[in-house]
């Protein structure tokens, strides 16, 4: 178990560094020139030179990279070339924003596609089936800025329930915070919902035909006990792990999301530091969204060996 | 069924926190994008402008009819040759951290902003030599050569004073916690999200600020930030669609205000520099022949329901500084195939045509382009992302680029730096010694007649070389709740706090 952790750690570095490079390489591809974008309407070229000198952006591709990436070993990602805010700063201010909305996505795909698939499964080829099918269908084919803005219009302008849009941090009024979040977090939960309910469905028919379903039927264990207790605990390890994987689809989610609520987190912050060519906000969120890729691989892997001793070798 | 109580209960602790009793009265303004940094020599953003008026005030200000009205001066007086500004500062004003604002503290300010290595304000204060204090409260501007648009200069952020002691100690990063002498303090920025500011207790006009609270907050999408105004989350918004200006008309409890921008929407078009000369820069009557091709009033009533102004001059129609004798031409087709035919130039006649992205200016080109082809012109539009056509236009790698300039308080900030043969953002390549001449004589006096008559001559050469084909002015387009009063447009479009009361 020491040695495999050992190797895996080991690999991150490289892993890491391939990707430090791929980030830096890839953002100076794009078309445009950072000081000019900077300056806008104020184009003075001695400032202009002044800010290239500044930040470095005079030197050739190699030697900005040398910059950068000292900067980062030493903790310092830099600062934003729009608001001369900490790049570290703004990654802390905005990371608990997506994980909060991040989170109450998965529980709301959770509470809604697998009770939405057991439902499907055991009342199979019943309207509830059917119904169920059609939410999975349309949950998955509905595209989340046109969701959004229909919600948007019927809980905020129609009813006027809920914020229209914008954040509040959960430390400053919880309830304020689920209302400014909810809408956004159905928006991401509702794609996963579908997905997960495909997979219970198809999972618990699996189980339901199984020999030990059959059994516990025969032993006569009322129906509830049969589903509740039996079949569901089997059916779901797929269906969580899945539900794991799914993660990485609710930050790419994030982005267009938090862009239609105007939700101040990790996805508008790289949308609007690209289109600003914001070099070093880019270079820093990406950077971070990568290490945390992989480490929940790392944490993934390990859990399964945990779990099953016969992939230790 | 429990379940479904269990929701409806939920919503309603949810919806129920909107209703918390408001002690004190907070302005929610939404704009249209997220500032840059916050402070006055460093910002570059139109958008942060709007902000800075509410904690950043200036030596002087603006009225509704574009007068220059003193702020933080009291008055200014220019010297007979030109080239001495003095200026009477307000008495007793304070800084937001309790610092006096004298003349000291004003000749700091302004030497901050001429002197930063990264303030944008340098060009703006480039006739500056040095500054004097000749008391507590009056300085001297000493200039090098006389600079008539100086004064409207220090109505933006080059008149903005900040707090010595403030600056002194954050240095470079003032602009995270800026001090000034304005109606509100700062109290933070969460980026992207929100800007909030309180009332300063010690403001110089106090008895004129009502409302305890200020918050900014950027929304990008302008469908969301109406959507937001309409649910009550907002009580102000600033560049509302011209095509959902029938929708908040027709709401009783929005209110819309709108005035003309300063600025304008033109074709610039690439005459001499470097690569992309094309048929455009051989003759100025291929360009005329462009500029006739164009229905101005069409265009405005197809993209814009009839909502914005055309025009033909650097200058809107209604700017004091229009020049009557040249009114916007009728469309004339024939005319314009003359004027091809005249100058020799093979039909169909190729323009690359750059834009930028953007729902508004794509339909503007689509339009400009389906005129245009009747007079024989095929031009071929390039969508181009914001953030890459300042690169494209500076390199020259256009034949015409139609851009959106937010325009300046003095008519020289909408001509000199696009037109004068060696201004930064001439990117055209546009050079008429005569009409550098003009320029360059427009900034020297100060009196409206002499600088009209000037103006008179070059608007004159302009039409006639034709370096930008300006097609339309914008306006500032304002909608607001029925609770907020006393909100009056100004002419840069920048919100002004003091006077606004919450209902």
């Amino acid at each position: 178990m020491l040695s495999f952790l050992a190797k895996r750690l080991a690999q991150l570095v490289p892993t890491l560094f391939f990707v430090s490079i791929l980030i830096f390489s890839l953002q100076h591809l794009l078309p445009g020139d950072p000081a000019l974008v900077m300056a806008g309407e104020e184009r003075d070229p001695a400032v202009i030179e002044k800010i290239r000198q500044q930040y470095h952006l005079d030197k050739p591709i190699p030697v900005q990279y040398v910059y950068w990436i000292k900067g980062v070993l030493s903790g310092d990602f830099g600062q934003s070339l729009r608001n001369n805010m900490s790049v570290l700063n703004l990654i802390a201010q905005k990371l608990p924003v997506t994980m909060q909305l991040g989170s109450m996505a998965i529980v709301i795909a959770f509470m809604i596609g697998i009770p939405a698939g057991i439902v499907s499964a055991v009342k199979r080829g019943t309207l509830w089936d059917y119904g169920a099918n059609l939410f999975a269908l349309w949950g998955i084919s509905t595209p989340n800025f046109w969701l959004g803005i229909m919600l948007i219009f019927l809980f905020s302008i129609e009813l006027g329930w809920l914020p229209a849009s914008g954040y509040v941090p959960l430390s400053e009024n919880w309830r304020a915070s689920l209302a400014s979040t909810i809408m956004p977090a159905f928006v991401l939960g509702n794609a996963i919902a579908a997905i997960l309910m495909r997979h219970t469905r198809s999972a618990m028919l699996q189980v339901l035909e199984s020999d030990y379903v059959r059994t516990a039927r025969a032993k006569g264990l009322s129906e509830r006990s049969v589903i509740l207790k039996h079949a569901m605990r089997n059916a779901l390890t797929p269906v969580i792990t899945l539900g794991a994987l799914e993660l990485g689809t609710l930050l790419s989610g994030a982005v267009l999301t938090e862009q239609i609520f105007s939700i101040p987190g990790f996805g508008k912050l790289i949308v609007d530091a690209v289109f600003n060519r914001d070099y070093a906000v880019v270079q820093g969120v990406v950077l971070v969204t990568a290490t945390i890729y992989i480490t929940l691989n790392l944490i993934a892997d390990i859990a399964y060996i945990l779990v099953n001793p016969r992939l230790r070798a | 069924m429990k379940i479904l109580r269990l929701a409806v209960m939920a919503l309603a602790l949810l919806t129920s926190s909107e209703a918390s009793v408001r002690a004190e009265t907070t302005l929610r303004i939404g704009l249209s994008d997220d500032p840059d940094i916050l402070d006055p020599s460093m910002a570059r953003t139109y958008i942060g402008r709007i902000v800075f008026a509410a904690f950043c005030d200036k030596l002087f200000d603006i009225d509704e009819k574009l007068n220059i009205v003193p702020q933080l001066a009291l008055s200014h007086e220019t010297s007979a040759d030109g080239k001495e500004v003095t200026i009477k500062l307000r008495p007793g004003v304070k800084f937001q951290d309790g610092e006096p604002l004298d003349a000291e503290a004003a000749k700091f300010s302004i030497e901050r902003h001429m002197t930063l290595p990264t303030s944008f304000r340098k060009s703006e204060l480039a006739s500056v030599d040095h500054v004097e204090v000749v008391d507590p409260l009056t300085i001297k501007l000493v200039l090098k050569t006389p600079f008539a648009p100086l004064i409207s200069q220090l109505t933006d952020r080059a008149g903005m004073m900040l707090s010595p002691k403030a600056v002194k100690e954050e240095g470079d990063k003032f602009g995270l916690h800026p001090v000034c002498a304005g109606p509100y303090k700062f109290v933070e920025r969460v980026a992207q999200d929100r800007m909030v500011f309180e009332k300063f207790a010690d403001y110089w006009n106090k008895d004129n600020v009502f409302i305890d609270r200020i918050v900014f907050l950027p929304i990008n999408d302008a469908t969301v930030r109406l959507a937001n105004l309409k649910s009550g989350s907002l009580d102000l918004i600033e560049r509302v669609l011209a095509t959902d200006l029938k929708d908040i008309r027709s709401d009783p409890k929005l209110v819309l205000s709108t005035t003309p921008s300063l600025g304008y929407q033109g074709l610039t078009i690439n005459i001499a520099n470097d690569k992309n000369k094309g048929a455009l820069s051989q003759s100025e009557k291929v360009r005329q022949a462009l500029e006739l091709s164009i229905d101005r009033e069409a265009l405005n009533q197809v993209v814009f329901n009839g909502e914005f102004t055309p025009g033909n001059q650097w200058i809107s129609p209604t700017h004091p500084y229009y020049q009557q004798a040249f009114p916007i031409p009728k469309r004339d087709v024939a005319k314009a195939r003359a004027l091809l035919k005249e100058a020799g130039v093979a039909l169909p006649v190729s323009v690359d045509y750059m834009v930028s992205k953007g729902a508004e200016t794509e339909a503007v080109a689509q339009v400009v382009q389906s005129m245009a082809a009747e007079a024989g012109f095929d031009l071929k539009i390039r969508v181009v992302e914001f953030a890459t056509t300042f690169k494209e236009s500076q390199a020259g790698e256009f034949q015409i680029f139609q851009i959106d300039w937010s325009g300046r308080i003095d008519p020289d900030g909408n001509s000199y730096i696009f037109m004068h043969s060696k201004a930064p953002q001439n990117d055209g390549g546009y050079s008429n010694p005569e009409a550098d001449k003009l320029m360059e004589e427009g900034r020297l006096t100060g009196d409206f007649a002499q600088r009209k008559a000037i103006y008179e001559k070059l608007t004159k050469i302009l039409l006639n070389d034709e370096p930008i084909i300006y097609i339309y002015h914008r306006k500032y387009l304002f909608a607001q709740s029925n609770r907020l009063e006393g909100f009056k447009p100004m002419p840069d479009g920048i919100v002004r706090v003091i006077g606004l009361k919450l209902k």
